[in-house]
């Protein structure tokens, strides 16, 4: 024997659960509210985090980005740099100027002065810099007067100097193209610019910069700390770190070490890491809370819809029916508060970011993702109200 | 037991050794075994005091619920063994149900809750809509098909919840205590639309402790203490 089956097309279902939901509309409010905030959170803790690693990224140093240092991995006294360091260097890819940099040491008796005679009372000396032209250009200088010494002066040993300001005003030294000279021990070496600021290495205001090849010959340096600095093309810097020691000593390239900036890049997503998995760990728990809140609404609903659902039985509705009506509903409430949620959670990010002079910046997977969480959160908190309520026993419930 | 029919009129319902025990503890025979017949196009009462056992027996008619024992045919076919979803494909097309509550969805319109007798019917939309407006202008509140239930009068909400089960034109209406939440003027205009529809030959079963409905009823059926005892008088 044969019964034809009860039928309920989804396009009713649909129109069913749609009519349940816009009809009550401060129950259904009540019943998203959780997942309204809990959606609104993950999208806002997405965005204020996406905004402002982009922060990072215009606010990072960019300065500190572009320089690398070279230095001794085990200094012994000696220098265990080629000669040619800009040569090898400036050939890599992003490296704009590179040079080897070491202050002279100094036992006293160098006595740095403008006049041939040594003072019998000398006062603070002033320190002796030995530096490859791209030592100096790394540092980026700007000039009060001059010129800085270039690789011909540096090849060739010249007795030239540059003095940093605080030097020059220490020396009495006002101009150059009188051709001032300074007497580093008993030698003479002109004078052919006065560094006015630097934005590296502030100690060549204070300092005698020397090509290095003339230090080397004149002063017999020995113990010095020496290094080669390095600026680079922004991004560059974790490259220039890893390839300058090879390029400086194809044969021994563990005996340098590089010092390079944090990258930009991993502090960026360093910094969001932190900052999203705070924020994602408290809008999971909004979610969660989100999803009780309306499992808890909606088996509230079912509850006090007994009498309907028996009803809708009685007029022959099957329980799976039921349940898909309930779990639609829910799924319905979810979807239109991920949508909600996503764009109060927008509005919070822009509306920070504005106040902060940020830029907005926001993943589209972010807020395309929200209804689905809704959709995925209304579907799970529906599922056992809507089993409760296709058990409801219509004999039962419409009693008088 | 009773059988009433005259064998030459078809039975709409035939109910042989029909019982129902809800087990406990304490157990208890709200039905006991009973038997009859209603005949096609038959307005029956079936009286009683509260507590009697009417509404068991409706839910079971109407296949709210299971039976503990007998068998139940409605226009010819075994229901009572039949699994729940086929329970619910003969409600959806065979039986029509009138409440004392009225239940009524009341957030809902009159027009929608019309068109709900016809939800599970798979009929399409036009059509429910269609033949709501046939049934709803039939009971007299074409004003008021697009108010909330939840606004009308108890007479107007009963006269929604006829439509409903009339919109569907099922075998058999199973009514319990259709007059049981409104006034004098209300119950007989609810009592008058329930003859109509008799008149044109449906099947009407009328559950009520009230004696006037139960006048008003082509034939009468008592029951006491879960036995449906005997047939008194023809109306």
């Amino acid at each position: 024997m044969s019964v034809e089956r009860s039928r309920l097309t989804w396009r009713d279902t649909i129109s069913e659960a749609v009519a349940a939901i816009t009809q009550r509309p401060v129950r259904t409010l009540l019943t998203a509210l959780g997942t309204i905030l809990g959606v609104g959170a993950f999208v806002a803790t997405s965005g204020l985090a996406e905004t402002a690693r982009a922060q990072v990224s215009s606010r990072f140093d960019a300065l500190k980005a572009t320089e690398v240092r070279i230095q001794d991995a085990a200094p012994d006294g000696t220098n265990p740099f080629p000669d040619d360091v800009a040569a090898r260097l400036e050939r890599l890819n992003g490296i704009n100027h590179a040079g080897l940099y070491y202050t002279v040491a100094d036992s006293g008796s160098l006595q740095p002065r403008t006049t041939a005679a040594r003072p019998v009372n000398s006062g603070a000396a002033v320190p002796v810099i030995a530096a490859q032209p791209g030592a100096i250009l790394a540092a980026l200088p700007v000039l009060q007067v001059g010129r800085i010494y270039d690789d011909f002066h540096e090849t060739r040993g010249e007795r030239v100097a540059l003095i940093g300001r605080a030097a020059a005003a220490q020396l009495g030294v006002a101009r150059v193209d009188n051709q001032p000279v300074v007497f580093i021990g008993d030698i003479a070496y002109t004078i052919i610019g006065i560094i006015d600021d630097v934005q590296r290495n502030p100690d060549l205001l204070l300092s005698i910069v020397i090509p290095a090849s003339a230090a080397e010959r004149d002063l017999q340096a020995s113990g010095a700390n020496y290094l080669v600095l390095i600026d680079t093309a922004p991004g560059a810097a974790q490259l220039a770190g890893r390839q300058a020691p090879l390029a400086l000593r194809p044969d021994h390239p563990e005996r340098l070490q590089a010092l390079v900036p944090p990258d930009p890049k991993r502090l960026r997503n360093q910094i969001s890491g932190d900052v999203t998995s705070l924020f994602l760990a408290l809008s999971g728990l909004a979610l969660l809370i989100g999803t009780v809140a309306i499992a808890n609404a909606t088996l509230l609903n079912v509850i006090e819809r007994r009498a309907e659902i028996g009803l809708r039985r009685a007029f022959g509705a099957k329980r799976s029916h039921i349940r898909r009506q309930i779990t639609i509903e829910a799924a319905l409430v979810g979807t239109a508060a991920g949508i909600t949620g996503a764009s109060l959670g927008l509005l919070g990010v822009v509306a920070t970011a504005a106040s902060r002079g940020w830029t907005t910046t926001i993943n589209p997977t972010t807020i395309l993702a929200a209804p689905l969480i809704g959709l995925v959160t209304g579907t799970i908190a529906g599922l056992i109200p809507a089993i409760r309520a296709s058990r409801t026993p219509p004999a039962e419930t419409l009693r008088a | 037991m009773t059988d009433t029919v005259p064998p030459a009129v078809e039975s709409v319902v035939v109910v042989e050794g029909l019982s129902k025990v809800f087990r406990g503890p304490p157990e208890v025979a709200a039905l006991r075994p009973c038997s009859f017949r209603v005949g096609a196009g038959e307005f029956v009462a079936i009286t009683g005091p509260s507590g009697s056992g009417k509404t068991t027996l409706l839910s079971l008619l109407g296949l709210l619920d299971t039976p503990s024992s007998g068998r139940y045919l409605l226009d010819g076919v075994d229901v009572a063994g039949l699994s729940d979803n086929d329970r619910a494909g003969v409600r959806a097309r065979q039986i029509g149900f009138v409440f004392q509550a009225f239940h009524l969805i009341g957030y809902r319109t009159v027009l929608e809750n019309v068109e709900l007798g016809l939800l599970y019917h798979g009929t399409a939309k036009a059509v429910r809509r269609e033949r709501a407006l046939e049934v709803i202008e039939r009971v007299g509140l074409s004003g008021r098909m697009h108010g909330l239930c939840s606004q009308l009068s108890g007479g107007e909400k009963q006269r929604v919840a006829i439509a409903r089960t009339l919109i569907r034109r099922p075998s058999l209406v199973l009514c319990d205590e259709p007059t049981g939440n409104l006034d004098t003027v209300n119950s007989d205009a609810i009592l008058t639309t329930l003859e109509e529809l008799h008149a044109e030959g449906m099947t009407v079963v009328v559950i009520t402790h009230d004696a006037g409905v139960a006048a008003r009823a082509q034939r009468n059926l008592q029951i006491r203490d879960g036995v449906l005892s005997e047939t008194v008088g023809v109306g």
